[in-house]
């Protein structure tokens, strides 16, 4: 009763959906008529084995795959109901930030990495971008451990406290979705904790779509879970249903572990 | 039980491994030879040349012979005009031959997508940098001093210099962009940067380095010619002022050119050697600071 009730709410505030969405790398059909609505404030798992085409429809949201060669897509996937094929790749790609699965800070200071963003959209004023660095920190939970090396390179940060960094830049741009793909499998244990209390409190403000190989991170922390297999998208349902209930076979023998 | 050890096949095993071992020591130690003696041989050469040189040079490198003009009426012997040639036909040849290579590099690693043109442009690179560079300097005559009208001249010196270095521009270039990591790229993509941005923040100071490694390179190679000049710089010995350096028709010969005449066509060897040891000074300061600028920029 709940969960249908919470649904309802879920569509009809969806940010992100995807109609007949089908892509192929050259001959391979790599993801088949993906209809999906991504509900706002939430966060939503997409998870599968490899090669499911989970990460691939992840980067179609944002539009990395352009820049793959060979890739043809079809069907439509809008944002709050524009179609991102009209949209500017670099305001969309702004719109929808993206955290990827080893931590890539730019080889300058932490201060840069985090303004790496903004500047592009032409804020350039010191004490705006000062700003805008501390708050991006202070959400990613890490402000604390670099308030005072600002001004020293970021790569010399530990994997755990990169891949914040990497949340924060992506944060500074103030995106509507966030994406990540696989972001904490390179992770030990502890940073992964601290990256999901992160996510669970970035919800409130932020959409955020995850790629996870990890099923026990997915029903830790996702609110919605889609289950890919070869391309297709199986099954799609609040993560207590999916992990308790699921409706098709193949779910249950993937979650169960029966294949993977 | 099963006996795992294995007590009574190991013993031929371990003498089997004896034997081997003791082929293996004299093997390593006769390669541990042939190369102490191949880096001694390398070492002595190297050092043996330089030490002739400055040997031989030194003694005749005066301050004289750095700050004149040779006059054949004082019977002065002096290379001002040569040191200054080179210096210029490096500027003018590096102005050139910089932007149009790194921009050619820059253009074939991350705009090009059609992979038939960029071998062809890689081939043509390639085979560019395996022509014998006196057939670089019979080109430069026949379009820069010719068809163009420049007369032999430091400017068609120079810029027949700056095809010749293009194809080392290019491939260091191209190489050091291969270096920098796609997720710099996709990073800077995802946060809504156009791609001109992205090269210019995030790739093109991660190559630094190796930019700055085709510099020194392509410096090496530009004093150290001289074939390609003979035809297109000339041999003049006058000093020329930065203006007139850049202007048709103002000849010049540098360090090397004039090695040359003054070896073969004036038999003047002390000369010759004194310009050797400032040739290889020159080569050495520009090797070190390039890579102290390497260093820097790299961080």
């Amino acid at each position: 009763m709940i969960f249908t009730e919470k649904r309802q709410g879920d569509f009809m505030s969806s940010v992100i959906e995807t109609k007949d969405l089908n892509l192929w790398y050259g001959k391979h059909h790599a993801l088949m008529d993906i209809n999906m609505a991504v509900p706002k404030n939430q966060i939503t798992a997409l998870i599968g084995p490899s090669g499911c085409g989970k990460s691939t429809f992840l980067r179609t949201l944002n539009r990395m795959n352009d820049q793959i060669e060979g890739v043809r897509i079809e069907g439509e996937i809008s944002l709050r109901g524009e179609n991102i094929k009209n949209l500017d790749a670099n305001v969309l790609r702004s719109r929808v930030g993206m955290v990827f699965q080893k931590a890539n800070p730019f080889p300058m200071s932490i201060y840069d990495n985090i303004a790496y963003g903004p500047r592009i959209l032409g804020v350039h004023k010191k004490k705006e971008l000062d700003e805008i660095v501390e708050t991006s920190l202070k959400q990613a939970a890490i402000w604390d451990e670099c308030k005072d090396r600002l001004k020293t390179s970021a790569l010399g940060m530990s994997g755990g406290q990169q891949q914040r960094l990497c949340i924060a830049r992506a944060l500074a741009v103030k995106p509507e979705v966030l994406l990540l793909d696989e972001s904490t499998s390179a992770l030990d244990p502890v940073s992964t904790s601290k990256i999901e209390d992160l996510l669970l409190e970035l919800k409130k403000k932020y959409t955020i779509i995850m790629v996870t190989h990890n099923m026990q991170q997915a029903a830790r922390i996702a609110d919605r879970t889609a289950f890919f297999l070869l391309g297709e998208l199986i099954e799609y349902d609040n993560t207590e249903k999916i992990f308790s209930h699921p409706a098709d076979k193949r779910t249950e023998d993937y979650i169960t572990g029966r294949f993977g | 039980m099963m006996d795992i050890s294995g007590t009574n096949t190991s013993d031929a095993i371990l003498t089997a491994k004896a034997g081997i071992s003791a082929k293996r020591k004299a093997k390593i130690g006769a390669l541990k030879g042939l190369m102490y003696f191949a880096a001694a041989l390398t070492t002595v050469l190297l050092v043996g040349i330089i030490g002739y040189i400055f040997f031989r040079g030194v003694p005749h490198v005066t301050w004289n012979l750095l700050s004149t003009t040779p006059s054949l009426l004082t019977d002065n012997i002096g290379i001002l005009p040569n040191i200054l040639n080179t210096l210029y036909i490096i500027i003018i040849a590096l102005v050139f031959a910089l932007p149009i290579g790194v921009g050619t590099a820059v253009y074939l690693n991350e705009y090009a997508t059609n992979k038939k043109l960029v071998r062809v442009i890689e081939l043509a690179t390639e085979t560019l940098s395996g022509i014998p560079s006196i057939i670089y300097g019979l080109a430069g005559m026949l379009i820069f001093v010719q068809a163009m009208n420049m007369g032999t001249s430091i400017l068609a010196g120079a810029l027949t210099l700056a095809v010749m270095t293009l194809p080392i521009i290019i491939r260091t270039t191209q190489e050091a962009l291969k270096t920098v990591p796609d997720s710099y790229r996709e990073g800077a993509l995802a946060l809504g940067a156009g791609r001109w941005h992205m090269v210019r923040t995030v790739v093109l100071p991660s190559a630094m380095d190796g930019i700055v490694t085709g510099i020194i390179l392509s410096i090496g190679r530009i004093v150290g010619e001289s074939a390609a000049l003979l035809y297109t710089a000339g041999m003049a010995n006058e000093i020329l002022t930065p203006l007139k350096s850049i202007t048709p028709g103002n000849a010049g010969a540098t360090l090397t050119v004039s090695l040359y005449m003054y070896a073969k066509e004036r038999g003047q060897f002390d000369v010759a050697f004194a310009i050797a040891v400032i040739l290889l000074i020159i080569t050495f300061v520009i090797n070190i600071s390039a890579k102290l600028l390497g260093k820097k920029l790299k961080k």
